[in-house]
């Protein structure tokens, strides 16, 4: 396999400023991410710790094997919403590992508005469960929360991905041979006492640990009757009488302990198997991806030089390198596990697009898991490519990726507009992972030429009526379009609405595909329907 | 008097470091006035100001007269230091400052013209009676006339075509038998290759070494003379090891070239800075020419004497040094210095470029280290390839052989290749130990790259073991053994 060749000075000026350039998008998001893992803060960290609980993050660290990665998603969900009230939308996931098997983990945050779900903590925790379901991963909720958060009852409950969506995940997944396990570390009220009640098999600690339809307050207000919350539904009413609970456990240590052990009873199996290679490091340092990105965002850069820093050996056995040269397709390995790469280089042309719907057949063929490295404008528009029926072949890409049943993991490592974000396989189109690298940027058009749609339309409109707008007046119209699209157009815009899995280090890239695909192997992919259309 | 309040530095690398650190001593600002491609060197970072004055071609920047004085005049600067190499020598230069109204902190143009000029030069020593290398460049081109005057001279004597030049015509006569053969055959193939038969004879300096006097001209003129070093390790002109005080000079030799050097100096009107060259063979020395400016091995003579020459030059130039009499300096000591090229000795010594990876120089009494570049700086093509200079001093010349070897076994430079294993070869060969080493010393020793070390099967586990730390610290990865990229250790966020 060819080996790529970099043709980038590390340690020059220009990788210097590009280095020092991302490095501030990196910094910037690191000092965003240490924010967000404080949680509700330190005061109230201080008055959960006190009632003899671990934090959330504290929890999933002991629960996980010594020594292994874990995968957070959304660190930074809810970022800039709700008055900064929910810091991550108050729940940790994420895929950890536990006695060798990869788990999904969703840990309520309850120094965080006591757990409650905000509309985004729903979407991030339905999005764990997706991922889930999609991987064929065992599900571990660390419960501690106190049901929806009431003032925004309209967002949370009564919609398909609203609340109740977290128990009809419970049941599919558990029909699909998915393991679901609570553990009541805190509250579990009303339609949150039905995460335990819906999970295979269920740990409740002891005096934190409470399951309930209706907590004390409102027992007495229905019925008059007047109980404590212990003796309504604790760790022993429910281990002892109502068996909603199957394991006590004295505190969280233990609760987590006993987790630890229902994981290692599982059984849990892998069913796809890759032909992998023995691991080996890119020849270029990943790090060195910082001084790749050219600081200037419209300034194009050679993606394989990416690709090189991502890759086992920096070895690319590339497709089709001479036709439709602004997409780059190939095929490498990721940590000896194989990948079909998809990387924009430039707009996308009828030729790039045929040349991806027939490069993902061949993923599709060979059973290899798709990577997709976004930086794309669009498609290329304009009456000789419309004419060519640039949308037919546009289409076809589309297809492709739409149908395509190998894993798809998609980075966004530059811009993502219009179509261009359909067709490498963006939220859309189900990857299995999504991810933003800090400097990218994702909407329907960039803000200039949105701006100047806006203006062009609004100038003609002028014309009919014999007006037009001086040149002050024009830049005076266009400055509310551009500044609405510089901040919706962020990652941090993108990653607090979950469009997105997260906003990863460009330097990770490499590991996080590599996790992503590893954890891919447990449920089956299922079939492919078709041979290979040469397009 | 003029009170400098801030120095224009027109130079880069270690001496811009050097002459910035003896501006801050006298609590004189500096402006560096730099190219394009040195805003990655230490001296950038130390100046008070800095001012770009060009891009990276040294035509455009560091040699453009006009672009350093007027960075000089735009920094507010009163003066300005050439340091050695670019404009140091440059009279036109030295004139120009003059002209703006700022100090040249040098001699002065008319010093740098009589002495920088090799024939004028010559002829202001012929007047001192300062040897030069004999030699006849004489109309009268008669075999016997010039076999003649080649029995004056003593032989070996090198007869070469007046017209000629890269070797055509010249022939090396060692002994009176054979000269008049010789000259006929050189004057035959000076006629085929020039169209002229005119030869010109010299003494051949066969085993000459390399010895030089510091001088200096205080602010009233007069010169005295900071005693001698010995430069006979060179490459192609090139000095590479320099020492003070020379191995090879008898007490009569040091204090008769000494003499000889004040004189040519002081008919030059020097003031500053200055060193005498000359060669030397079988206890005869001949004039080889006079650099009038600060040299890179001045920091030897710093060191056996206890002065601080660039300090010197800055108060001169001010007005206000004067030698005193009362106060006689000896040299003290052996100092040995030297140069740090990024080059590759394996490889010929190709200069060798990039990213500086850690660097580090061992601390220690009668050790310093001038060097203008840090880790992660850029060696840039553009410009000299010397680095660093290392500089030792010690009670007597084997003991400070022996403390450069072990600091030179104990200094790191990563990212670019050194010199330094060439430098322990050439400190560990027996002629350099005796101090019997002439300027053919190089060519007749090392004149193949060394072979590069093949690492022992220890060093290549520790080499193995280190990449791995570094990578596990990194967070890299892994990488071969783990299977599954779930089983090491990471944290995204």
């Amino acid at each position: 396999m060819e080996i790529l060749d970099s043709h980038i000075e590390a340690g020059s000026l220009d990788f210097k400023a590009n280095q020092t350039a991302m490095l501030a998008f990196v910094n910037h998001w690191r000092e965003r991410v240490e924010i967000v893992k404080q949680g509700g803060g330190s005061e109230a960290t201080l008055k959960h710790k006190s009632r003899g609980k671990l934090t959330a993050r504290e929890r999933i660290e002991e629960l996980v094997d010594g020594g292994t990665s874990f995968l957070e998603f959304s660190s930074l969900a809810a970022w800039d919403m709700y008055e900064g009230q929910a810091p991550g939308a108050g729940v940790v996931t994420g895929i950890g590992v536990i006695h060798g098997t990869e788990c999904m983990i969703v840990a309520n945050d309850a120094t965080v508005k006591g757990g409650t779900y905000f509309p985004m903590t729903v979407k991030k925790h339905l999005r764990a469960q997706e991922i889930a379901f999609e991987n064929g991963l065992p599900c571990i909720y660390l419960v501690d929360s106190g049901g929806a958060f009431l003032p925004m009852q309209d967002e949370v409950f009564p919609d398909r991905d609203h609340f109740g969506r977290i128990f009809y995940n419970q049941a599919r997944m558990s029909a699909a041979n998915i393991p679901q396990i609570a553990v009541v570390m805190g509250s579990c009220t009303a339609g949150g006492a039905y995460v335990p009640a819906m999970s295979d098999e269920t740990v409740i600690v002891k005096g934190n640990g409470t399951i309930f339809l209706g907590g004390p307050p409102l027992v007495r207000a229905a019925t008059g009757e007047i109980v404590d919350a212990q003796e309504l539904g604790g760790a022993a009413v429910h281990c002892e009488n109502s068996g909603v609970a199957d394991h006590f456990a004295e505190d969280d240590h233990h609760a987590l302990e006993i987790t630890r052990s229902i994981v290692a009873h599982l059984n849990h199996k892998r069913a796809v198997e890759l032909k992998t290679l023995p691991v080996e490091d890119p020849l270029y340092d990943c790090k060195e991806i910082y001084g790749v990105i050219p600081r200037d965002s419209r300034v194009p850069f050679d993606v394989r030089e990416v690709i090189a820093r991502i890759v086992d050996g920096s070895r690319f056995h590339e497709f089709k390198p001479l036709y439709g040269k602004t997409l780059v397709t190939g095929f490498a390995h990721i940590w000896g596990m194989p990948v079909g790469i998809i990387a924009n280089n430039g707009v996308l042309f009828s030729e790039s697009a045929m040349k991806a719907a027939h490069f993902i057949e061949l993923c599709e063929q060979r059973e290899v898991p798709l990577v997709f490295l976004q930086n794309i404008t669009g498609f290329m528009v304009g009456k000789k490519y419309e004419n060519e029926g640039i949308a037919k072949h546009g289409a076809k890409m589309v297809m492709a990726v739409s149908n395509a049943h190998v894993p798809k993991f998609t980075v966004v490592i530059g811009g993502s507009y219009g179509a261009g974000n359909y067709g490498m396989c963006g939220r859309a189109f189900q990857p299995r992972q999504m991810w933003m690298w800090p400097n990218a940027k994702i909407s329907v058009m960039g803000g200039e030429q949105a701006a100047n749609v806006l203006l062009t339309v609004k100038m003609d409109q002028l014309a009919a009526k014999g007006q037009t707008l001086s040149q002050d007046a024009q830049l005076e119209f266009k400055r509310p379009t551009l500044e609405k699209y510089e901040y919706e157009s962020s990652a941090y815009y993108s990653s607090a609405r979950i469009w997105d899995d997260g906003i990863i280090d460009p330097a990770d890239t490499r590991r996080v595909l590599a996790l992503g695909v590893a954890a891919s192997l447990y449920k089956s992919w299922g079939e492919k329907s078709q041979g290979v259309f040469r397009m | 008097m003029t009170k400098f309040n801030r120095i224009a530095i027109a130079n880069r690398g270690e001496v811009a470091v050097r002459i910035i650190k003896a501006c801050e001593e006298l609590g004189i600002e500096s402006v560096l006035l730099h190219s394009e491609a040195d805003i990655e060197s230490r001296a950038y970072r130390m100046a008070t100001k800095t001012i770009c004055i060009g891009p990276a071609a040294t035509a455009e920047s560091y040699l453009n007269i006009k672009a350093n004085i007027n960075g000089a005049l735009a920094g507010g600067a009163q003066a300005i230091h050439p340091g050695f190499g670019f404009l140091s020598e440059n009279a036109d230069f030295a004139e120009e400052v003059a002209q703006a109204g700022l100090i040249f902190i040098g001699p002065s143009s008319e010093t740098i013209r009589s002495l920088g000029d090799k024939v004028h030069c010559k002829d202001l020593a012929k007047k001192a009676g300062i040897p030069l290398v004999p030699g006849y460049q004489g109309e009268d081109q008669k075999i016997s006339k010039l076999i003649q005057k080649a029995e004056k001279i003593g032989y070996p004597v090198i007869v070469k075509a007046a017209a000629g030049g890269g070797g055509r015509g010249m022939k090396l006569i060692l002994n009176s038998q054979d000269a008049g053969e010789l000259i006929e055959s050189a004057q035959r193939e000076a006629l085929s290759a020039f169209g002229s038969s005119k030869v010109f004879l010299e003494k051949y300096l066969d085993r000459a070494k390399h010895i030089e006097f510091q001088v200096f001209g205080d602010s009233t003129g007069q010169v005295i003379h900071f005693f001698d070093r010995e430069c006979s390790v060179q490459r192609r002109h090139q000095k590479i090891i320099e020492e003070a005080t020379s191995p090879s000079l008898t007490d009569e030799l040091r204090r008769s070239m000494g003499e000889a050097a004040c004189a040519i100096a002081t008919m030059g009107r020097y003031k500053g800075a200055g060193t005498v060259e000359f060669l030397l063979q079988d206890n005869e020395f001949y004039l080889l020419e006079v650099n009038t400016r600060l040299q890179v091995e001045h920091p030897v003579t710093e060191e056996v004497m206890g002065i601080d020459l660039v300090k010197m030059q800055i108060l001169t130039a001010q007005g206000e040094y004067v030698h005193d009499p009362k106060h006689i300096r000896l040299p003290r000591g052996h100092s040995i210095e030297c140069r740090i090229y990024a080059e590759n000795p394996f490889l010929g010594g190709v200069p060798s470029t990039g990213l500086l990876g850690q660097i580090h120089w061992p601390e220690g009494p009668g050790r310093r280290y001038e060097y203008g570049f840090d880790q992660g700086d850029t060696i840039t093509p553009f410009y000299d390839p010397m680095i660093a200079k290392v500089i030792v001093w010690d009670e007597n010349r084997p003991r400070a052989i022996q403390k450069m070897l072990r600091v030179l076994k104990n200094s790191t430079v990563f990212g670019v290749h050194t010199n330094i294993p060439y430098l322990i070869e050439i400190l560990s060969h027996k002629e350099f130990v005796m101090g019997t080493m002439t300027t053919r010393f190089i060519e007749t020793y090392f004149s193949e790259s060394l072979k590069e070390p093949e690492l022992t099967d220890l060093e290549k586990k520790i080499a193995q073991s280190a990449l791995m730390q570094l990578r596990q610290q990194n967070g890299v990865s892994e990488s071969s053994g783990t299977a599954s990229p779930w089983s090491t250790f990471w944290r995204g966020v």
